[in-house]
């Protein structure tokens, strides 16, 4: 049997750099809340991870093909305001933070569940 | 890897905020300025923040663009005592709203908190990621 490192790691590892892209989204979204005319971003976390591992709904074998969409942390959408800002802003500040912990504390989640693959590998090459 | 570029993009963000606040402060502390003549009156300056983009689509964010001078009317007052007053007794104030003003602050100083939230989040993420394995 041969234990390959992308089995090992298993989904994490995808998690891990989706998460930190989401990161910098909502950075952006905060540091841009007194920003007249910006409109808040974000990508669908769901989608972008089944994209990532291969388990998208639909698999795009032509350059013709549509996307379902929204997944994809390139292809960024507009969140919907939740209430109108009369300079055109709609960053929802509380709500970005929100999301901002939130994101971070599955980061850190998924950092801890990969430490504890590398540590079971290697109490399985010490023969501990 | 895009944990670094937070920093970026909130540094950018305390920036702004800092120069946010210190023209609010000039315009608190300049709001009885008085003056003689319409000219050489101080005007409440306030910063345009504009998003900072990285390529065509990707936004690192934000930047002041420049700096604007209010301009709505400015006071005049009748105090013939003073002496920058004018020949008709009047001296010019600046337009400043004090309650505009302490409004700004309020809404610069709580942006600028969360930003520094997200670099301190940011940070420890990062340390975590170092860890990893250890």
């Amino acid at each position: 049997m041969s234990i390959g490192f992308d089995k090992l790691l298993g989904i994490h590892a995808q998690a891990l750099t989706l998460r930190s892209q989401r990161a910098e989204v909502i950075a952006n979204n905060l540091a841009n809340a007194d920003t007249p005319n910006y409109l808040a971003r974000d990508f669908d976390f769901k989608t972008a991870l089944a994209d990532a591992v291969g388990h998208g709904d639909l698999t795009a074998t032509h350059s013709g093909h549509l996307r379902t969409g929204g997944g994809n942390p390139e292809d960024l959408l507009y969140q919907l305001p939740t209430q109108p800002a009369i300079d055109g802003n709609t960053v929802n500040e509380q709500q970005e933070i929100a999301s901002f912990s939130d994101n971070a504390l599955r980061y850190q989640a998924s950092l801890r569940l990969l430490s504890n693959r590398f540590q079971s590998l290697l109490s399985a090459i010490k023969g501990e | 890897m895009s944990l670094f570029k937070i920093f970026d993009i909130a540094s950018s963000s305390l920036h702004a905020q800092t120069v946010r606040l210190n023209t609010t402060a000039s315009n608190l502390a300049n709001a009885d300025t008085a003056s003689s003549s319409t000219a050489t009156t101080y005007r409440a300056r306030h910063p345009v923040f504009a998003t900072l983009f990285n390529g065509e689509d990707d936004a690192a964010g934000v930047e002041v663009l420049n700096i604007t001078e209010s301009q709505a009317p400015l006071r005049r007052e009748y105090q013939p005592g003073h002496p920058l007053a004018d020949k008709e007794g009047y001296v010019t104030l600046p337009n400043v709203n004090s309650v505009d003003e302490m409004a700004d602050m309020i809404s610069a100083s709580r942006s600028y908190q969360s930003n520094v939230e997200v670099v301190n989040a940011s940070k420890q993420m990062l340390l975590r990621t170092l860890a990893l394995g250890e």
